[in-house]
């Protein structure tokens, strides 16, 4: 699903160069939990704007569902976003405005999704993180574990092939953070590929894979034993 | 245009911002509100000196004599200039084709004139039957002075409505009355009206009776013409200036006046003196299209500004959209769709108040030189679409900025 070959990146801080990735080689297959994990400048957080395609790389290969990823004018990575990806971030980044339903809906509507069809679809989802009775709510109106499985059935609407989560358990305690993981585990059981950025230790045994970053190269790379997340919750 | 979910986020952001979409909506609607305004006087200062000037009858061209201040072919300076009938015959003769109407003028002056017991002082002239068109005014009662009575040297008087107020207000006409003019009996014929009051207060002879039974000899004080209507305003205005131009060479020539005298014979045009005014009005109106633009201006400058904070506020939500997969012309789009609605929107209202008022209070303006100040409405329409435009051009720069909103950077928590 993703294949990635020597991948360098490296940032201009004024007259010096800050090399950030040295060389990534890193391949997922389909259906896959990868926990991507590092300490603060180990490039984690490059690596996966790169597989967001929110920057580019300086050299190497990125191949995802075997379409090469490569100089792409922001209107094919629009695309290519929405085809391809679903984000989770830290900080939920719900529309504030927008209701539950319509920040799941949402995109949908850069598919081209007509509305009645986009509703049906975006209810289903939030159905399916136990929100349905939360649809017309506003995000201000939601907890912070609330507010994560509606960006979560948002980042599945568009039924993407990888689910990108940058720190989904970061902004949360431990309880709803095992409630969010537990339903991470439950979308990937249905052969969703699912990369989660995280430093949490506990978090990243949820997954079945750990990949660890340290200095802009993969030092380890392994599976692992999944810890169920049903059994805190 | 007609996404309704592209909608409903223009009326989202708007409902959140009311006061900012209010603000925005009020420089863009009083800078449309000025203009027409400002427009509107224009036209009716326009139209307040078309007036005017329509009182007297636009093309009368005027010459009189005066006192010479060169010396000339042997000739003093200071030499009184008299015109005579010949000057008048001579003139309608060589100008004929270009004269409409003509008409001399003689001041009857040192006369008494008395109306039963009264004693009446009032200006007496004697002219002829074409005098009335050269002055544009009309006979309200009976008739004016006719080529008979010239010819005949008839004992008749047309006298302004001011006249028939102030003596004859206590009978329903003074047609048939008689006035005693130096011993000499008139009858009256004819009231006239026009505008100027002032004007009158005259009492109108024919020439001919006038010369003859008062003045005793050939003398004329003016003469007049008028020219036939042209096309249009610049060639009415050349051929007044050609007109006039002969015939005060004709005239100087006749009455040995050097060519280059500025005094000694005199002709007036109304044509002449209505160009410079509608210079004026026409500088006025420039200068009131430039201040009405610079309003606008500042009306879309701060559209603009608006549209740079709205960007600027929404960043964050401008990133996520892009991560969820906008592409940077649907953020474009929504930016300047949001920007048009409102100028649009504000434009119009302005519009239409402004219009309103001046349709209800514009025919009430009573004010010298402002009559009916009114705004032609496909140039006020022109206005806001061109606002409009120009609404749309101010909010591309902000839209373009949102457009290439980072998203890494825009969702990096604060």
């Amino acid at each position: 699903m993703i294949e990635i070959k020597d991948l360098h990146k490296s940032y201009k801080m004024g007259s010096n160069s800050l090399h950030v990735l040295k060389g990534i080689n890193f391949t997922a297959q389909s259906g896959e939990l990868v926990a991507i994990m590092g300490s603060s400048g180990s490039g984690k957080s490059t690596l996966l704007n790169i597989l967001g395609m929110l920057d580019g790389a300086d050299n190497g290969e990125y191949i995802l569902d075997g379409v090469p990823i490569k100089d792409l004018t922001e209107t094919k990575a629009a695309q290519y976003r929405n085809k391809f990806l679903g984000f989770i971030f830290q900080s939920f980044n719900l529309i504030n405005y927008k209701s539950a339903l319509e920040n799941v809906a949402l995109p949908l509507y850069y598919q081209k999704v007509g509305r009645k069809e986009r509703q049906v679809k975006a209810l289903n989802y939030l159905e399916r993180v136990g929100l349905k009775e939360w649809a017309t709510h506003l995000p201000s109106e939601l907890s912070g574990g609330q507010k994560q499985r509606v960006a979560i059935a948002r980042a599945m609407a568009a039924e993407p092939k990888v689910l990108l989560a940058d720190e989904p358990t970061g902004a949360l305690d431990s309880k709803t953070s095992y409630e969010v993981m537990d339903l991470i585990q439950k979308i990937n059981d249905e052969g969703n590929t699912i990369l989660v950025v995280t430093h949490e230790e506990d978090i990243a045994h949820m997954c079945k894979r750990i990949v660890h970053l340290k200095d802009g190269v993969i030092v380890e790379d392994k599976k692992i034993e999944q810890v169920r997340a049903e059994q805190y919750v | 245009m007609f996404d309704i979910e592209r909608w409903q986020e223009i009326f989202d952001t708007i409902r959140k911002n009311k006061l900012r979409t209010f603000l925005t909506g009020l420089s863009v609607a009083s800078g449309i509100f000025i203009l027409v305004i400002l427009l509107g006087f224009g036209q009716g200062m326009q139209n307040g000196i078309e007036k005017e000037f329509k009182q007297d009858a636009t093309t009368s061209i005027w010459a009189w004599p005066e006192t010479t201040s060169r010396a000339y072919k042997g000739l003093n300076p200071g030499r009184v200039v008299r015109f005579k009938n010949r000057d008048y015959e001579m003139a309608g003769r060589l100008f004929k084709e270009e004269i409409e109407y003509e008409s001399p003028r003689v001041f009857v002056r040192g006369v008494d004139i008395v109306y039963g017991n009264e004693a009446l002082v009032y200006g007496i002239q004697g002219v002829s039957s074409e005098f009335q068109f050269i002055e544009g005014f009309g006979t309200s009662e009976g008739r004016f002075i006719n080529y008979k009575d010239e010819i005949s040297l008839g004992k008749v008087a047309v006298i302004g409505k001011k006249i028939k107020e102030d003596v004859f207000n206590k009978m329903d006409t003074p047609i048939g009355e008689s006035i005693d003019i130096s011993g000499i009996r008139f009858t009256i014929i004819g009231v006239f009206n026009e505008q100027n009051e002032r004007e009158e207060e005259r009492i109108y002879i024919p020439l001919t009776t006038a010369q003859r039974v008062f003045n005793g000899d050939d003398t004329l004080n003016t003469l007049s013409y008028t020219l036939p209507p042209a096309e249009n305003f610049e060639e009415a205005v050349a051929s007044a200036i050609s007109f006039k131009d002969n015939l005060r060479k004709y005239l100087k020539e006749e009455h040995m006046v050097a060519p280059e005298d500025e005094s000694g014979v005199r002709v007036w045009s109304a044509m002449e003196e209505a160009k410079r005014y509608y210079g004026i009005t026409g500088n006025m109106k420039l200068f009131f299209w430039f201040v009405g633009v610079c309003t606008i201006i500042a009306g879309v400058v701060g559209v603009s500004n608006i549209m740079l904070i709205v960007v600027k506020e929404r960043t964050r939500e401008i990133g996520i959209r892009k991560a969820l997969g906008a592409k940077p012309w649907s953020i474009v789009g929504m930016i300047l769709h949001e920007s048009i609605f409102v100028t649009a929107i504000s434009g119009f209202a302005g519009l239409i108040f402004s219009m309103t008022l001046l349709e209800v209070v514009g025919p009430h303006v009573e004010i010298d030189y402002i009559v009916n100040p009114s705004v032609n409405f496909n140039v006020a329409f022109s206005t806001v679409m061109v606002l409009i435009f120009a609404g749309t051009v101010a909010g591309f720069v902000p839209a373009w900025r949102a457009a290439k909103v980072q998203v890494i950077e825009s969702l990096k928590d604060e």
